[in-house]
């Protein structure tokens, strides 16, 4: 098989994430709940990977790391644990459910308003918006890094300095590029960076996370057991405890900490040239076949996503095709953006998306292309 | 039970604390190791570190290098 759907995880991991999973079954106890032997050596390991994320991001102190089971997680703490009610907030167009559904929830229920920078045609956002729609009680602005559909990156300097201007807070979803582009939360001014291991940081499914700047108080989705001030009948107040209730998935933890030892032996810029580089390629190939629609502006940098229609062909049928008769895996129909889609005017047909990762080849790339090229020709 | 000796414990308000302690110390050389936290300092769980006595001044300046958060230092037979 082909794999072309790391946007939805990616398939291949390094052999070491692997055999650091097995390692830790293997031998773990329970992370901060004693301070035998096991336990102790799933508690260095839980450190040692938020030290490693920390230094990845640029969060400047690993206590500051805090894991959860996948970025929806993550943008639930955020989102919940800061936006209060009466509060306004902005977003965007380019969104993952992850982040829309908890925001409509809080207008739902908090009396929060939402306003949202649209995308154009192309998926780009007019950034001058972000500033307009600014109001004297706006909490945060809550975007993504890069559109999960169109892989269209989002200018975060420009965010960040609308949000300072504003006084509000930056939540950032990093689910497309973490991993894939270097992030550096600091110079770019965000204050929670919500992330999930088992996309481009080729960790395993299970893992995710939020650094957190410090001074960003973020009131806890959940509480429970810490293995610290028990007898205290509230959650402790000191990060990351206070965002971490229950046992920690330290297996996959030591998955994803052999992650970025590997991401860091390869160094994320050299992945990122050569994502999109098989991107740039495979697009090369399929943009001018008739019939073929490419979505989303390639001028500039961007994570290595292609998303297309062919005719007017159901994309779950293109999809289809695409695994039953070439082998080839893809992600067709919503891809959990919807205002993304209506932006495009692709809610009724949905695209096949395209995704790229380190581990695709050139030779893979023409094999895509070639069956996008006889599909249109069908 | 083994022969007690004069310690010194400096317990932290979370784990991440305690893991930093033992991280910092293994670069820096500094004595001691995590335990779990006595009950004389707290009934709770979670674990602390562990000092001869007289080592008492490094502990302490090595947790206040390292920027730790540090829930109390205590001297106890142990």
């Amino acid at each position: 098989m082909i794999y072309l759907d790391n946007a939805a995880t990616t398939l291949h991991k390094p052999p070491q994430v692997i055999e650091a999973v097995a390692e830790a079954m293997r031998s773990s106890g329970n992370p901060a709940r004693g301070a035998h032997g096991s336990s102790l050596q799933a508690s260095r390991t839980v450190y040692g990977a938020r030290a490693k994320i920390a230094a990845l991001f640029h969060c400047p102190r690993p206590d500051h790391v805090v894991f959860t089971s996948n970025v929806t997680e993550a943008l639930n703490t955020a989102i919940n644990g800061l936006i209060r009610p009466g509060d306004h907030v902005i977003t965007t167009d380019l969104e993952h459910n992850s982040v829309l559904r908890p925001l409509y929830r809080l207008a739902a229920e908090r009396d929060v308003a939402l306003d949202f920078v649209p995308a154009d045609r192309r998926g780009n956002l007019d950034y001058a918006m972000f500033s307009q729609l600014m109001r004297p009680n706006t909490r945060a602005i809550v975007c993504t890094h890069a559109s999960n559909l169109t892989g269209n990156l989002v200018d975060l300097r420009q965010v960040s300095a609308a949000a300072r201007a504003g006084g509000a807070l930056l939540i950032v979803d990093a689910a497309q590029t973490a991993g894939c582009l270097p992030i550096d939360m600091e110079a770019l001014g965000i204050d929670v960076l919500c992330f999930t291991g088992h996309k481009g940081l080729m960790g395993p499914q299970g893992t995710g996370g939020l650094c957190v700047r410090a001074g960003v108080e973020i009131a806890p989705l959940k509480v429970g057991g810490t293995g610290v001030q028990s007898y205290s009948p509230t959650q402790p107040a000191e990060y990351p405890t206070r965002l971490e209730a229950g046992t920690l998935n330290a297996h996959g933890i030591a998955g994803l900490s052999a992650a970025v030892d590997y991401l860091n032996e390869i160094g994320i810029p050299a992945i990122h040239e050569k994502e999109t580089a098989l991107m740039r390629r495979f697009l090369r190939g399929v943009r001018d076949i008739p019939g073929v629609t490419v979505y989303g502006d390639f001028s500039g940098d961007r994570a290595a996503i292609v998303a297309l229609n062919i005719r007017d062909y159901d994309s779950g049928e293109v999809s289809d095709a695409l695994a039953q008769d070439y082998g080839i895996a893809t992600r067709p129909g919503a891809h959990c953006a919807p205002r993304m889609h209506r932006a495009l005017g692709t809610e009724q047909q949905g695209a096949v998306r395209f995704s790229f990762s380190w581990y695709n080849t050139e030779a893979e790339t023409d094999q895509a292309i070639r069956a996008v090229r006889e599909l249109a020709e069908e | 039970m083994r022969k007690r000796e004069p310690r010194v414990i400096l317990s932290f308000p979370a784990t991440v604390d305690a893991m930093s302690m033992e991280s910092y110390s293994a670069a820096h050389g500094v004595p001691g190791r995590l335990i779990p936290l006595p009950t004389a300092i707290s009934a709770g769980c979670g674990m602390c570190w562990c000092a001869p006595i007289t080592d008492r001044e490094a502990v302490e300046r090595a947790a206040r290098d390292a920027g730790l958060r540090v829930s109390g230092v205590h001297e106890m037979m142990l």
